[in-house]
């Protein structure tokens, strides 16, 4: 009985084992096995070398640095992601009329793809004739080469990430809005508490599960932003915005260094992981405690 | 008073709106314009006259309607293959009993931790192997399971009554009957979030068709678009038109599918 009902869950499990072992157990294994052998050019393995490549990434070249960019670039699109998130889904939270039309434009960025997305925004930084340049001169401010300025281009690609950010950051926030009872707001204002009492004693506490699972979705998708970067500053000027993800394409696609960008691709792996467990560590603990 | 607030918070909300959808309705401005409006300065934002020949230079421009088509293609196959995949493995979650289940669900579970980049070199290779570079096959078969969508359906599924299951099998109703007449027609609304979710996250992949694709009659959208910003005769009208267009399917499924979407997203947020 117990190995027929084995056969009959391998029956419906199967398909799904069967793309997973294909396409994310064996590739992990394989960049694993090729971060520490030499490859050529067409990426087979020639001799191992064991973790060499590990110390090479972090003592050669220029991956600490680009972590380090990953890092900032994190900072910088996760928290004003969060904040505006947050205040767009309180507003989107009022019962008006018609709200539900203001709850579709806050979701729209969430489908415009991040090559769409470039697009637009390189539209608006076009240094001769973008629209930023020409608001900057209204109030007497000089031009910046928002993208090809070291100084202003991750700061610049950061807008776009928080922009496309927004839409999944609001309807998430915004379901966790609407999960709190309305009876704690009613009790809380029997007993005289002012809106800003009731949001910090009532809506904050009630939303650090929320606030917590997007902060965590926040930092994993913001450490693997390529598109941006890729359509917009291709790493540059100078190195300014090579972030991780980015780095791993360029050793691996353009220098064809595969085990040097594979060792990478394992460090944020790692990292990822860590951020991952975490997650769930920590809403199962919420959930339980309830 | 309470009609002053009212008018208040409708004027902060056109506010947050206006500023969240500029770049849109710019780009949208900007599509309309003549070539020399798009790049003159000071920046034109009402085209003096609607012109719509944007549109049919970014379609000579580049085969934009042919990526749309090939995105389609991937999308569809993925959507399908996943609710096929994921709601198997959901059934076998949810229905059956079999040594090794807990150790199986972390399996699934632990395919969440590991970024696609990191995998993208092997499957690289894997695809390069199988001659499946610039195919549809290449595009689709490595999403074609999801454990986000099996999470996504075991718990719809576990909300069924257990009372169905024991009469469907009082009756000598199979396994597999009772998965494909009680358990998916009763599951229709996550099935829904799933199909629309997946299918959007598909149609906006970027990083995957880059490297798979060579050939432009079998780019994708995302990838697509950058033939014309490469062409050197292409104005700012014409990319947004092609920009405009792209962005029109997945609009279009904001609109019809978006309480379908917002369950997808909030899956993982609000639990219990």
């Amino acid at each position: 009985m117990v190995w027929r009902n084995l056969g009959r869950a391998a029956l419906y499990l199967g398909p799904s084992l069967l793309v997973f072992t294909l396409f994310v157990f064996y590739p992990l294994i394989k960049s694993i096995r090729l971060s520490m052998h030499e490859t050529n050019i067409i990426g087979v393995e020639k001799y191992y070398v064991g973790f060499s490549q590990y110390v090479e990434i972090f003592t050669a070249g220029n991956f600490g640095h680009n972590l380090w960019l990953t890092f900032l670039f994190t900072v910088y699109t996760v928290i004003p992601g969060l904040i505006i998130g947050m205040g767009l889904a309180y507003i989107a939270n009022w019962r008006l009329k018609g709200i539900g039309l203001f709850r579709t434009i806050f979701a729209s960025p969430l489908v415009i793809a991040v090559a769409s997305a470039s697009m637009i925004w390189m539209l608006l930084f076009n240094p001769s004739a973008g629209i930023f340049t020409f608001f900057l001169s209204k109030f007497g401010l000089s031009q910046v080469n928002w993208l090809s300025d070291p100084k202003w281009a991750l700061f610049s690609v950061c807008v776009v990430s928080v922009w496309r950010a927004l839409g999944f950051n609001t309807i998430v926030l915004l379901s966790g809005l609407q999960a709190i009872p309305e009876q704690l707001y009613e009790s809380a204002r029997i007993d005289g508490a002012g809106s800003f009492r009731q949001f910090k004693d009532i809506t904050l506490p009630m939303m650090s599960p929320t606030l917590f699972f997007v902060f965590i979705v926040s930092v994993i998708n913001a450490l693997q932003t390529f598109g941006e970067i890729n359509i917009l500053t291709q790493g540059g000027p100078a190195g300014a915005t090579n972030v991780i993800v980015y780095s791993i394409y360029r050793e691996a696609f353009f220098n064809f260094h595969f085990s040097f960008a594979s060792a990478q691709a394992i460090v944020l792996f790692l990292i990822i992981l860590v951020l991952t467990a975490l997650e769930f560590l920590i809403l199962e603990k919420k959930v339980f405690y309830k | 008073m309470k009609k002053m607030i009212t008018a208040g918070q409708y004027l902060i909300l056109a506010t947050a709106s206006l500023i969240l959808l500029f770049p849109v309705i710019y780009a949208i401005l900007v599509s309309l314009q003549s070539a020399s409006e798009s790049v003159s300065y000071p920046p034109v934002f009402i085209p003096a006259q609607l012109n719509w020949q944007s549109y049919v230079k970014a379609m000579q421009t580049a085969p934009i309607f042919r990526f749309i088509f090939n995105s389609f293609v991937v999308s569809v196959i993925v959507t399908v293959g996943q609710l096929i995949t994921a709601s198997l493995a959901a059934y076998a979650f949810s229905f059956l009993t079999f040594p090794g289940r807990n150790a199986i669900f972390y399996v699934f579970l632990s395919t969440m931790m590991i970024p696609w980049e990191v995998t993208i070199i092997p499957n690289y290779f894997t695809i390069r192997e199988l001659n499946w570079l610039d195919t549809y096959q290449g595009l689709a078969v490595p999403f074609l399971a999801s454990a986000f969508g099996t999470f996504l359906l075991r718990q719809a599924f576990m909300t069924l009554p257990r009372e169905l299951y024991d009469a469907a099998r009082i009756d000598g109703c199979g396994h597999f009957r009772f998965f494909l007449t009680m358990v998916l027609p009763l599951s229709r609304p996550a099935l829904g979030t799933l199909a629309v979710y997946s299918f959007l996250m598909t149609y906006n992949q970027y990083l995957w068709p880059l490297l798979v694709t060579n050939k432009d009659t079998m780019r994708t959208v995302q990838i697509g678009l950058a033939m014309l910003q490469w062409d050197q005769a292409a104005a700012w009208n014409s990319i947004m038109a092609g920009v405009i267009l792209v962005c029109l399917p997945a609009a279009l499924l904001l609109i019809v599918g978006q309480k379908q979407l917002v369950r997808g997203m909030t899956a993982g947020a609000v639990k219990g």
